[in-house]
């Protein structure tokens, strides 16, 4: 009876749930759950995109004071930065 | 493979139910992941799969009530915080719709797929994910067991805290001219920099209290994780306090002898101290040795792609567990590799291609008041090779020099990562 009405329920989860990217898993761990920020770490849920696209390129161009940044922008692709910065833009 | 269904409205009912019940949750239709170990990796495993996966069925099996961390209980001993600073609740998991049950892990069946609990419960799976952690080598080091633990802590498995919380009344009670001796282990153990980060914080607090103090600190190998920053610390902040021993100047202690205080060296030196610290070598936790999944090394190896075993396709291992290659056994790394795992237990059980995995690490030591540094890294999983590799020009280390601000930003942000983590994990 329940098997009966899986594909539509399926249809319905991956619609709804779309796994965060697994860039921006590694960025939550110390930019709080969601990106919200946690203590001396800044927030990046609801930042525009292209500030954030344009603090990364930096980071990734030693170009920009960091502590830390400029050492983990380095190791990922432009794609997966964009993936990630379009997740936290969206978030509010 | 299975087809997952969400099922909330079922868990409920079912997981009160559940004791006598695998087999109706199955004929239900829900996938079944089955996390042991309710540390960095295994909490995070639970966690993120109800966050990003919820029609999974998510049962978390983990002894202690409450999980303390050894990231940060460094901090403890140097009296800055309290045990109850580093303590965290199942509460926010259950939140989530995890079945968290406090229990022992005893067996592990893979090919009924089932985990054994102490309690006498059997667990079915379609998932399973091992995050068990680590356990002591008793008598790697001569002499050095359970019962010497008592007298010579190790305070490198928290468990329910009775460990830090003996090496920091020894220290309190440790007259001032006393001399802390700490053992160290060769590669590769939990937590590369964690010695030298409690050297460091063992130190400031002697300084404080008890600046005529020495510390001795005799290890099993010439190099270690952040070194010169470490070294350039100790210089800089505790002058003459600390010694360091590498395994070439017969740094590398074999026997011990708990009753006398003595720690011994390769080559017989005898190393009287007042208080002893024995990290002693270490391997991956019993339930996965003695299910066979380590190899020769003592710890599992995985495909990186998906953190599976080797041996036994459909279990995931993660966490200090795991032989890593190159990735050192950070709890940042657990996190990571859980996550990793769960994406893609959760694709091949709907039948899909995994995710590539990306895996990052950032450890922060304090070495004193307002002074931290880092090591970064990123990793990616090599399907040729079967390796994880780091990516090249990435990460590294925090710059070496007299940079105060830096320092100090990094102790701020050690903080911001800590109260992060620990909220993603148990929030």
């Amino acid at each position: 009876m329940i098997r009966a009405i899986l594909p539509l329920v399926l249809l319905t989860t991956a619609a709804a749930a779309q796994p965060t990217s697994n860039v921006a898993e590694g960025c939550v761990a110390c930019h709080g759950p969601r990106g919200a920020g946690s203590g001396s770490v800044p927030p990046l849920a609801g930042r525009d995109a292209a500030e954030l696209a344009a603090a990364m390129a930096a980071f990734r161009a030693n170009e920009r004071p960091a502590t830390i940044m400029n050492r983990i922008a380095r190791g990922y692709t432009e794609a997966e930065i964009a993936a990630a910065i379009a997740y936290f833009s969206e978030l509010r | 493979m299975t087809v997952p269904v969400p099922r909330r409205a079922l868990l409920s009912a079912s997981a009160s139910a559940s004791v006598a019940a695998p087999a109706l949750v199955r004929a239900q239709g829900a996938a079944r992941l089955l996390v042991i170990g309710g540390g960095f990796g295994g909490a995070t495993a639970a966690s993120y799969a109800r966050r990003e996966y919820p029609w999974l069925d998510v049962t978390l099996v983990e002894q202690q009530t409450r999980y303390i961390t050894c990231p940060y209980s460094n901090r403890v001993l140097a009296g800055d915080l309290a045990l109850a600073d580093i303590t965290h609740g199942y509460e926010g998991l259950r939140a989530r719709g995890v079945r968290v049950i406090h229990d022992r892990a005893l067996h592990h069946d893979p090919v009924a797929r089932s985990v054994r609990l102490g309690g006498g419960e059997a667990l079915s799976y379609d998932r399973l994910i091992l995050s068990p952690g680590i356990t002591l080598r008793h008598n790697a080091i001569e002499g050095y067991d359970e019962a010497a633990a008592e007298r010579m802590p190790h305070a490198w498995i928290a468990a329910d805290g009775a460990q830090i919380a003996l090496l920091r009344r020894q220290l309190e009670a440790m007259p001032d001219g006393g001399v802390v001796g700490l053992v160290i282990p060769a590669n590769p153990y939990r937590c590369p920099p964690g010695p030298y980060e409690r050297i460091s914080l063992i130190a400031s607090y002697l300084s404080r209290h008890k600046p005529r103090s020495k510390i001795l600190a005799l290890d099993a190998k010439d190099t270690f994780s952040k070194q010169a920053l470490f070294q350039d610390a100790w210089r800089a902040l505790y002058p003459g306090m600390i010694e360091w021993i590498s395994a070439t100047n017969d740094g590398r202690v074999v026997r011990v002898d708990p009753g006398a205080m003595v720690l011994e060296t390769e080559f017989g030196t005898r190393h009287r101290v007042d208080v002893a610290n024995v990290i002693p070598p270490q391997s991956a936790a019993s339930i996965v040795t003695d299910a066979g999944l380590a190899g020769r090394t003592g710890w599992v190896p995985v495909n990186p792609q998906t953190l599976e075993s080797r041996t036994e396709p459909g279990v995931h291992v993660v966490g200090d567990a795991m032989f890593p290659g190159p990735m050192p056994k950070s709890g940042f790394l657990a996190n990571s590799e859980a996550k990793a795992a769960v994406a893609a237990a959760a694709a091949l059980l709907r039948g899909e291609a995994p995710p590539e995995p990306i895996f990052v690490n950032t450890c922060y030591s304090h070495v004193g008041p307002d002074y931290a540094i880092s090591v970064a890294n990123i990793f990616r999983a090599d399907a040729e090779s079967r390796s994880f590799q780091e990516v090249p020009g990435s990460g590294g280390t925090s710059p070496r020099g007299n940079i105060p601000e830096q320092r100090r930003l990094e102790a701020l942000h050690a903080d911001g990562w800590y109260a992060s983590m620990t909220r993603d994990i148990f929030g």
